[in-house]
């Protein structure tokens, strides 16, 4: 019994070997579109985070010393975004991908498969970016803002130099988590024909007639991805923390009379 | 003599709250002026309707004769000419020492890098932290904070510099070093408004003293005059218990 399973298992990885050399070219195709269209998807989804996010952050609070008018206008435009940060969040990306396809990018834009599926995920990871920077930009300590206006700054040059800058410090391991999850999900963009690894395993069962080899391949593909890629990102974010310690940090202040008094 | 700033009229209120009621001030070129009073009596709120971090209901505050809170005012480069230093420092988390004291030089004032930077350095080793041009400003101590947003407030060569509280943050030891800087920019001529709750200081620094209390402006005059014969039972009644408290 346990040599006859010993013997199955020896069969099982050989064969699995077999399928991966004889289809490597499809597999590595499609390794590469999942990569591409899951750091696009995130780079282009952190920018409308960014700008959606900002406008969030911005309208989000009424204060007194604003006039009636703004007060509406901070209203609505909150409102916009919030009903495409509830739509987007709230739907599956399979259902968002086949609906915009099949009706509009497909039929009347003939875009391709493959930039469809980079739009379709670029939005759907700007409506979790939007929120993501949204609290990224709330946590930014108030006193950071009035010292850049206590310096002349303009309310850009404070979002731009100042806020934005330590909000997405602050959110990286929120933003890099976008990135590991769009490697896997961007699987169900299969669904309009973007050949990525669930698709490629899709039609390789489809030529052998087994489904065990492909999907065990793609499998260890995507944990080899999402594993390397959480490496890289734990060490980029301890960089980020780090970057100045190596500094002495000074508790007494030896300087104290050090004022030149000519 | 013309006054930089002169404030009639001014009122401010959070809500039900009159914070600021009716306020009368005038600030002349080079004096130093401490504001002091209790907690909730409108210091900051003061200060702050000076350079526009909070905006006033009413009332008019004429920086050399023309009125800031007019529609036509620009408000970012009137900020230039009013520094501030805040009670809780607000160095920019992201710059380091150096860059916090250039980057309003650059983006705002549109000086070269290489200006900027002089200009920096120069101010950076007035108030004693040029060796830590190149540290990371969240690892400073209290007192680092403040001589680097002392010197970040003053490479945009305000022409007033306002203070709220620049030491109540601080250990009791960081405390003496920054009432020393701050003195030797009174000295310099500086114009400043200091509000403070460190008397020593301004009994000895300030031109003027003005006490304020429930949003009004109870008593002001030289430190002589109102440390040592408060015409009002109110500043008497502060300071006695100011100094019973101590
Ligand atoms: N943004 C705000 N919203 C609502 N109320 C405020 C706001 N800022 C200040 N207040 C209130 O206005 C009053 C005056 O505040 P202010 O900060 O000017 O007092 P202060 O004299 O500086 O006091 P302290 O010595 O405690 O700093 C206080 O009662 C305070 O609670
Ligand atoms: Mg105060």
């Amino acid at each position: 019994m346990y040599l006859l399973m010993a013997a199955e298992s020896d069969g099982f990885f050989t064969k699995t070997w077999d399928v991966f050399t004889r289809y490597q070219p499809l597999f590595l195709n499609a390794i590469q579109s999942t990569l591409l269209v899951a750091f696009v998807g995130t780079i282009a989804g952190l920018c409308i985070g960014l700008i959606i996010g900002g406008i969030r952050a911005v309208t989000s609070h009424v204060e007194q010393t604003h006039s009636p008018f703004t007060k509406v206008a901070n209203k609505v435009i909150y409102g916009i975004t919030s009903i495409y940060v509830e739509i987007f969040r709230g739907t599956p990306m399979m259902v968002q991908a086949m609906f915009l396809y099949y009706t509009f990018f497909a039929p009347l834009f003939r875009w391709t498969p493959m930039m469809s599926a980079m739009v379709i995920i670029s939005v759907n990871t700007g409506a979790y970016m939007a929120e993501i920077m949204r609290a990224g930009i709330q946590s930014v300590d108030n006193g950071q803002i009035e010292g850049a206006r206590s310096i002349g700054m303009s309310n850009i040059q404070t979002m731009r130099y100042i806020v934005l800058p330590q909000a997405i410090k602050n959110s990286f391991p929120s933003i890099g988590n976008e990135f590991v999850v769009n490697i896997k999900d961007s699987c169900v963009l299969n669904c309009i024909q973007f050949s990525e690894l669930f698709f490629i395993a899709k039609s390789v069962q489809g030529t052998i007639f087994s489904y065990a080899e492909p999907f065990f391949i793609v499998g260890c593909i995507y944990l080899l991805l999402t594993f390397v890629t959480s490496r890289i990102l734990g060490m980029i974010e301890k960089r980020m923390n780090h970057k100045r310690s190596s500094y002495p940090a000074s508790v007494t202040t030896p300087q104290a009379n050090m004022l030149n008094k000519e | 003599m013309e006054n930089i700033i002169k404030i009639n009229h001014l009122r401010k209120h959070f809500g039900n709250l009159e914070v600021l009621n009716d306020i009368e001030f005038h600030v002349d070129k080079g004096e130093v002026i401490t504001i002091i009073g209790s907690s909730g009596s409108g210091k900051s709120t003061l200060l702050r309707c000076i350079n526009l971090l909070e905006r006033p209901d009413e009332g008019e505050i004429l920086y050399h004769g023309k009125d800031i809170l007019k529609g036509t005012m620009d408000i970012n480069h009137h900020r230039t000419k009013i520094g501030m230093v805040f009670q809780s420092f607000n160095l920019f988390n992201n710059k380091n020492v150096l860059d916090n004291c250039m980057i309003g030089q650059i983006k705002v004032l549109k000086r070269s890098k290489e200006e900027a930077m002089q200009k920096a350095m120069y101010y950076l080793e007035k108030v004693g932290m040029k060796e830590f041009a190149h540290a990371g400003s969240t690892q400073l101590s209290g007192g680092q904070k403040q001589r680097v947003a002392i010197a970040r407030a003053l490479c945009m060569d305000p022409e007033v510099l306002l203070f709220d509280e620049p030491t109540s943050a601080l250990d009791p030891e960081m405390v003496g070093g920054i009432l020393d800087v701050m003195k030797q920019l009174a000295d310099e001529g500086l114009t400043m408004i200091v509000v403070t709750h460190e008397m020593q200081f301004a009994k000895e620094v300030s031109t003027r003293v003005v006490f304020m209390d429930k949003g009004v402006i109870a008593e002001e005059g030289t430190p002589k005059q109102l440390f040592e014969e408060p015409k009002e039972e109110r500043t008497r009644e502060f300071l006695g218990r100011y100094i019973s408290s101590r």
